[in-house]
């Protein structure tokens, strides 16, 4: 089935978390949200699965039993072994005897946890318990699937596992909604939503994101005006809205998504700093 | 550095409540509540010349029943029910005086006065004949542990889940928030029955304790102190973010019982009111119902007031404390006015 989330409005006291903010996740696809801290990207996603009271707007999502969630945290049991954590929560989701066990070892070998299957969570790696936490959502064959953050902090080698366990279910029909703040391995994505302060910035495939950015980002070995620049390595890159030009030294260039998310922030936070 | 420590004691409230709150109730705990000196206690005089020995009686009896038609056996029941103190049997040459040695440091101040009235009076101390303190401990002492694991461990157990995030995937998963608590405090009730057993065990074998009771009326009053304790548990649970802040607010909750419950000072010693904190603990019901069964073998008849306070407490506490970790489980998920709800969810398999 097709997941969407439609107009949502989500507030914390007097915080705007999500400001009118849509997606939607085909079957078969993976959309990835992206943005800084404080984005609104957990929002979105617990909205999705239930987690967050809406202040208005519409979820339509699977029952808790088609959806697979992995939060931001951990997302298995430290004390339990692998096999124990796969095994509680396939008896949440009704999995037992041969089912059970043939769905876990499967997914215990193509995450490479095989051999630790009887260690305790808390004794393994980041990456292994992240792949872990990602084999026990996969483990009911949820329709679809919300992953917060799957890759933060797992090293690059692990990092290629998760997003190829990612795409494996994707290609075998579930919808996946995840984010995450690594924007080079966002590119992978079918439809990518961009949020900056709980608002969309942009939304769309690769190149419709990438098209979104009104105006050209330059490199340049000095910032021009420092409220519109950041540094990607040696290098400044520096925004400029339609209508303004570049001066002599500041070379255009073909914007990446990076790019386009840290220039589509800055010019909202200045046209939210020009409006107050 | 130390502008830094205060500004971050002045943003840890509960840390700093607890700096404040703490000497000022050792200060009226251990002002007006620690004091083992009872100073009066409840009488009968019962038997033929009931109503002229009741009134020879120094100050120090507080006689609330007079009863020449009653004899010993009414007199024992008085003292089993609690209803008294102290039971004068007239009649009879020396007037015989029961006491109550369930009540420790009432027997004792008893027993000192009788001695200075001479041979008129003989002195039989019932339930706790030589008022050992492991006779009276021991059934408190079940109560504190009981407190311990309910309130504590618990509330640790919850809040762990909290803090490593599975208790946010646990709300996600078709598994219902009663089951979620169910699952978390049930092995916590199990350890508690079996810890309750071994230590009931252990204070009869190595100290003599008896058990002179119904094990049924035993096993419930501790069945419903350990839902009120439960309770708290994960009432703790859901204020509190990270293990730390529940054992800090857990000492909040355990250290009054322990002091105000009567199980260490005598409520009837204490200023009226501090002792009124101690009649809202429920360590102080649960001592109530333990020391009766297994001192005085109390019946469930007897004992129905520490058993209706508890049952209202077990009712009230964890019905609150379970909403309260309900309604923080699945906010998303809550009744008709969500506006996930309102605006009509298409929520298909």
């Amino acid at each position: 089935m097709t997941c969407s989330a439609r107009s949502l409005t989500v507030r914390f006291g007097s915080t705007l978390a999500l400001d009118d903010v849509s997606v939607t996740v085909e079957p078969g696809s993976v959309v990835v949200v992206v943005g800084g801290d404080g984005a609104g990207k957990t929002t979105l996603l617990r909205s999705v699965v239930g987690e967050v009271r809406l202040e208005s707007g519409t979820v339509v999502a699977p029952d808790p039993q088609g959806i697979g969630y992995l939060p931001a945290t951990a997302g298995s049991w430290p004390a339990l072994t692998v096999r124990q954590n796969m095994d509680f929560v396939g008896g949440i989701y009704g999995l037992t005897g041969e089912r059970l066990r043939s769905r876990r070892e499967e997914l215990l070998a193509r995450a490479g946890l095989s051999a630790a299957a009887d260690r305790p969570a808390s004794q393994l790696s980041g990456g292994m318990r992240r792949k872990l936490g990602f084999s026990m959502t996969m483990l009911h064959e949820p329709p679809l699937l919300v992953l917060d953050e799957p890759t933060t902090g797992v090293d690059p080698v692990s990092r290629i596992d998760l997003w190829r366990l990612v795409s494996e279910a994707a290609a075998s029909g579930a919808a996946v909604l995840m984010s995450t703040t690594y924007l080079d391995e966002a590119e992978r994505a079918a439809t990518l939503l961009a949020l900056d302060g709980g608002r969309t910035l942009a939304q769309g495939t690769l190149e419709q994101v990438l098209g979104a950015l009104p105006g050209t980002v330059t490199h340049s070995d000095r910032q021009f005006r420092p409220e519109w620049a950041w540094r990607r390595g040696r290098v400044h890159h520096e925004y400029w809205p339609d209508g303004e030009r570049p001066p002599d030294g500041a070379v255009p260039a073909t914007a990446d998504l990076e790019d386009v998310v840290v220039a589509l922030s800055l010019r909202r936070r200045h046209d939210s700093g020009a409006a107050a | 550095m130390i502008v830094k420590e205060l500004r971050e004691l002045r943003r840890d409230r509960r840390t700093l409540g607890m700096l404040v709150a703490m000497p000022l109730l050792l200060l009226v705990i251990f002002g007006y509540a620690a004091n083992f000196y009872v100073s009066s206690v409840t009488a009968a005089v019962v038997g033929p010349q009931a109503a002229a020995v009741a009134a020879t009686l120094p100050p120090f009896f507080d006689v609330t029943v007079v009863e020449p038609s009653s004899g010993e056996a009414e007199a024992e029941a008085m003292l089993r029910d609690n209803t008294v103190d102290v039971a004068f049997v007239t009649g009879q040459q020396p007037v015989r005086a029961l006491v109550d040695g369930s009540n420790l440091f009432a027997s004792e101040a008893i027993v000192s006065v009788l001695n200075r009235v001479g041979d008129t009076v003989t002195t039989d101390v019932q339930y706790n004949p030589e008022l050992k303190t492991s006779w009276v401990m021991v059934p408190a002492i079940i109560g504190l542990i009981l407190t311990f694991i309910g309130t504590i461990v618990t509330s640790i157990g919850l809040v762990r889940e909290r803090e490593t995030g599975t208790l946010e995937q646990l709300a996600v998963m078709p598994i219902r928030p009663s089951q979620v608590i169910l699952g978390k405090i049930s092995p916590y009730f199990l350890v508690a029955a079996v810890d309750m057993t071994i230590i009931t065990g252990l204070g009869m074998l190595l100290f003599g304790v008896p058990f002179n009771g119904n094990v049924v009326v035993f096993a419930l009053g501790a069945a419903l102190f350990l839902f009120v304790v439960l309770g708290l548990g994960v009432f703790i649970s859901t204020i509190s973010q990270t293990t730390g802040q529940a054992i800090q607010t857990a000492f909040f909750f355990l250290l009054p019982q322990i002091l105000l419950s009567g199980m260490i000072f005598p409520l009837d010693a204490m200023a009226a009111g501090v002792r009124w904190i101690g009649y809202l603990l429920p360590l102080t019901y649960f001592t109530m119902i333990s020391q009766g069964v297994m001192l005085r073998g109390a019946s469930l008849a007897s004992l129905w007031l520490p058993f209706l306070v508890l049952t209202v407490m077990a009712v009230v506490v964890f019905t609150g404390a379970t909403l309260r970790f309900r309604r923080d489980l699945a906010p998303g998920r809550r009744g008709p006015e969500s506006a996930r709800e309102a605006s009509a969810v298409e929520s298909t398999s």
